[in-house]
């Protein structure tokens, strides 16, 4: 892994927000996990320096917070794409064929589970439900969720955000 | 909320907003399977031709999971009658159909109801 | 957008159609195409308008002129006569006989929503989620009220135990008994927990309950802490459905600010009060110590019971927790009493329950029915049946957890005890319908790979040991399995089952000990035969070109990603096995329907 390219280094502006999200939870039980929420929303995912300062702001170690970021699949040490495609994989998408939407994206990107794509623009995930199952089999990028999905339509869709202005 | 009777005020308003002004109820299934089945524009298409006709008697509304994900997006008119009527499948275009027509004119969109797209073929 | 001036729509019910009723639509689209009203006016084919008797039947819009008996001379006619020139066709009108009253247009009246009972699922798709009016022109917070102004905290304890409602997130725990427990144990501060984890993927009931009436579980949370003496209450919620999240939000809002949450309500100097926690994607954070452990901030790892969270909960202080649609149902419980309740449901088991059924169904989607209702009525009376005239198979039932019932039980009533009697279990509420075209030893593979990654690794029964199980499924799906195989499967599952830490493990073989009961003939065929009956194992099955079938057109040979398909112009095409991916596009692009899967 090359070094991190998103300039996570704290004298940028978010880190006067981070200490904002921070001191707002300081009196909270169990603020640990809602702060991180917070700090992946503004950084995107939660890079080392980033996990030091929570350590410091909230009082916990270190290790334990690289021990929550780790246990937890919706935190991520590595920067995601611009577009972040989830496929579902929960049991109703799996009985009508996620696996072949899943193989598609993985040929049309061409990049593994998990990965992302080399001009930062997808990153491409797989998760359990989320919760449209009557529409299944189906993808969620960013916020958008698309049901009734067939491997014919992913080149079109690929393409409608490869042609948004970035 | 300090009495009963302060609940029971805002009941008795409510019951009579919601079903007692002689107008129309349309209800939007915007849970999450509505949404990604495109009930955002069909929304917006509502709310858009309800103003530009002017039509102060309609009560737009969204509401949770009706149940029928294969028909989303599923949109309700409930006329000042109280008849219910359950348009599957909508979009925009037939949405604005719902308001010229049904709404307006008083005519169901017999091809849009939930009866027609069960009957209908696949 | 197009907006057209007017529609034509022809019936296509199977009445009409059997009269000609397609060859009328196909000839009105011709004649609008050439008087050139494309633009202007649009053709279409409606289902049954339960005219039959008078069809086929056609209706034009806007002006609502109904047609009968349209005969495909009559079209040009209609066409001219009433769309261009303006005047009804009178020798076609259908008359007085004509009445749309009885055509099907509402939810309400169709097999799918006729046979439900809603309780939990009240308010879902009647009331607006985002008006906390709305809720309250339903009779929300009535019940409330009356627990905080007219009852004491054994009497409403003692009405949710009457009910008979046992606890809709899995284990079927009675409810009003673990109140007892909580009202019970002796602590200066208790917690009230609402579990919307949702972990069961396939599953969206809780998630459509929060979506659709979230202030159901607001009031029901508040009832639970008069109940049990608790103040505080925390609703914990997967992140991934940021809807449900935002509406819970916006309904704990508002109910502080009506005053139904916060300090001193109705007056009665009883205070509650909520926070939302997120969930970040963990499985195991369902399991309820695992659950608590997460709110506290910390890795979701289970803790072992006892003691039980009714006695050291969260922050080790007593702790109720209940699931989402268990609450759901507690305030129509109070408002209409226990024995309303318990009149509902079968003998054993009271009330409705809320399943997602999806999967090889016609009618997808949320359904909630008397606990009772047989798997054959979910299947072919609310759900429309297996589409495209396929057998049903299998039902899964309870998730990751859960087990299947194969056909040959269709018939079984669903209940907490009936289920466990064939394997299965109740579990939050997921049912997926399987056809022929479901491998069972991959489903059970598929649970195996969920069940593995997501075991939080406390424990080595379930850390290893499922791990182990995977292994050996993916032997018998390569086709590499051999009897043995089976045995150790056998016995792997009843030591994990007894002596994992919590829930996630003890139920993990489940889906293997379920397949392997009513399926095994399945295991057999990917072993002794090398065969997957369902052509789902990849490695297991070909793609083969079916000479006689072959036209030659080449068009396999581009679509193929690998390149293994080779043929020339009169010659069929042949795939190189040795190569082929078995990736299926070349399959789904014959358009002569030439290759097949050879299971
Ligand atoms: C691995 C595992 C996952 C679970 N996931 C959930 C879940 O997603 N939602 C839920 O309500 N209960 C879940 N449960 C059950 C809870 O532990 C607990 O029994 C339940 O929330 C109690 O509420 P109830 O009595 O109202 O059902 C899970 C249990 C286990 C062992
Ligand atoms: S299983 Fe895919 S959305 Fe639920």
């Amino acid at each position: 892994m090359s070094a991190c390219k998103c300039n996570a280094h704290l004298d940028d502006p978010r880190a006067e927000k981070l200490r904002q999200i921070i001191t707002k939870y300081r009196n909270t039980n169990g603020a640990l996990i809602p702060v991180l929420h917070e700090a992946q929303e503004l950084y995107g995912h939660l890079p080392i320096e980033v996990q030091k300062a929570i350590s410091e702001g909230l009082n916990v170690p270190l290790a334990e917070i690289y021990g929550v970021v780790t246990f937890y699949t919706q935190f991520s040490l590595m920067p995601k794409g611009k577009f972040k495609i989830q496929v579902c994989m929960g049991t109703a998408c799996y009985v009508k064929g996620a696996n072949s939407i899943l193989d598609k994206l993985k040929e049309k990107l061409g990049v593994d589970i998990g990965d992302c794509t080399e001009d930062g623009l997808f990153s491409l995930d797989v998760c359990r439900c989320i919760g449209a199952c009557g529409l299944a089999p189906v993808i969620m990028i960013n916020d958008e969720v698309y049901g009734t999905l067939t491997a014919d339509q992913i080149e079109g869709i690929i393409r409608k955000y490869q042609e948004r202005p970035v | 909320m300090k009495s009963i009777a302060e609940l029971n005020q805002i009941k008795k308003d409510a019951l009579a907003r919601i079903s007692g002004n002689n107008g129309f109820r349309v209800m939007v299934g915007m849970a999450t399977c509505g949404i990604a089945a495109g009930a955002k524009p069909v929304f917006n298409t509502l709310a858009e031709e309800i103003k530009q006709r002017e039509l102060s008697n309609v009560d737009l509304t969204i509401t949770g999971c009706i149940g029928s994900c294969r028909l989303e997006p599923l949109v309700e008119v409930i006329d000042p009658l109280g008849r219910r009527v359950t348009y599957a499948k909508v979009d925009p275009q037939k949405a604005a159909r719902i308001v010229a027509e049904h709404i307006v004119n008083g005519r169901i969109c017999l091809d849009y109801t939930i009866g027609a797209a069960l009957s209908a073929p696949n | 957008m197009n907006i057209y001036r007017a529609h034509i729509l022809v019936c296509n019910g199977e009445k009409c159609n059997s009269q000609n009723a397609q060859a009328i639509y196909d000839e009105f689209k011709t004649q609008i195409k050439k008087n050139k009203l494309e633009e202007e006016l649009t053709v279409v084919q409606t289902g049954c308008i339960d005219q039959c008797s008078q069809g086929p039947v056609v209706i034009i819009y806007p002006s609502g002129v109904i047609y009968t008996m349209v005969r495909i001379e009559d079209v040009t006619e209609i066409v001219t006569e009433h769309i261009i020139r303006g005047n009804v066709v009178n020798r076609l009108l259908g008359g007085e006989n004509i009445n749309l009253d009885s055509v099907i247009k509402s939810l309400d009246q169709v097999d799918f929503f006729k046979r439900q009972v809603r309780i939990a699922l009240r308010n879902c798709g009647v009331i607006n989620p985002e008006s906390i009016e709305e809720y309250i022109a339903y009779d929300g917070y009535q019940a409330l009220a009356k627990v905080l102004t007219g009852m004491t905290p054994e009497q409403v304890i003692e009405v949710v135990k009457e009910s008979g409602l046992r606890g809709r997130g899995g284990a079927g725990f009675p409810t009003g008994v673990k109140w007892e427990f909580t009202a019970r144990a002796k602590g200066d501060q208790k917690y009230v927990c609402c579990n919307a984890d949702e972990g069961d993927p396939g599953a969206f009931m809780d998630r459509s309950i929060l979506e659709g009436d979230p202030h159901s579980v607001i009031e029901a949370m508040t009832i639970a802490g008069f109940a049990v003496d608790s103040n505080q209450g925390y609703i914990y919620v997967r992140a991934e459905y940021p809807i449900a999240v935002k509406r819970l939000n916006i309904a704990i809002a508002q109910a502080k600010e009506h005053g139904l949450l916060g300090k001193d309500i109705f007056g009665t100097g009883f205070n509650f009060d909520l926070e939302i926690r997120l969930g970040a994607g963990a499985f195991v954070c369902g399991e309820e110590t695992a659950l608590m452990t997460s709110i506290e901030g910390k890795r979701g790892e289970p803790r072992p019971r006892p003691p039980f969270p009714a006695v050291k909960g969260l922050w080790q202080k007593p702790t109720l927790l209940n699931n989402v649609e268990s609450y759901a149902n507690i305030p129509a419980i109070i408002l209409k009493g226990a024995q309303w309740f318990s009149s509902i449901g079968s003998e054993k088991s009271k009330g409705t329950k809320v399943f997602a059924v999806g999967g090889k169904i016609q009618n997808t989607g949320l359904v909630e029915i008397p606990i009772g209702t047989t798997l054959r009525e979910v299947v072919y009376e609310i759900g429309g049946g297996i589409p495209n005239g396929k057998e049903f198979k299998a039902a899964q039932i309870g998730g990751p957890s859960g087990g299947c019932i194969p056909a040959s039980h269709v018939d079984v009533a669903i209940d907490y005890n009936s289920l466990v009697q064939l394997g299965a279990m109740m579990g939050s509420g997921g049912l997926i319908i399987m056809d022929e075209d479901t491998c069972m030893v991959d489903l059970a593979k598929f649970f195996l790979e969920f069940t593995a990654d997501e075991s939080c690794g406390k424990c080595p029964p379930c850390r290893i040991g499922t791990k182990r199980m995977l292994e050996i499924l993916q032997r018998i799906t390569d086709g590499k399995g051999t009897a043995e195989d089976i045995d150790k499967l056998e016995i792997l599952a009843k030591n994990i089952r007894v002596s994992a830490l919590c829930g996630l493990g003890q139920s993990a073989p489940n889906p293997i000990l379920s397949t392997l009961r009513y399926f095994r003939n399945e295991y057999m065929a990917h072993i002794q035969d090398k065969k997957c009956l369902a052509g789902v194992c990849k490695s297991l099955m070909q793609y083969v070109i079916n000479a006689e079938a072959c036209r030659s057109c080449g068009i396999c040979s581009r679509v193929c990603p690998a390149g293994c398909i080779k043929g020339e112009k009169n010659v069929p095409y042949v795939i190189d096995q040795t190569k082929c991916i078995k990736c299926g596009a070349c399959m789904e692009k014959c358009p002569f329907k030439a290759i097949y899967k050879n299971a």
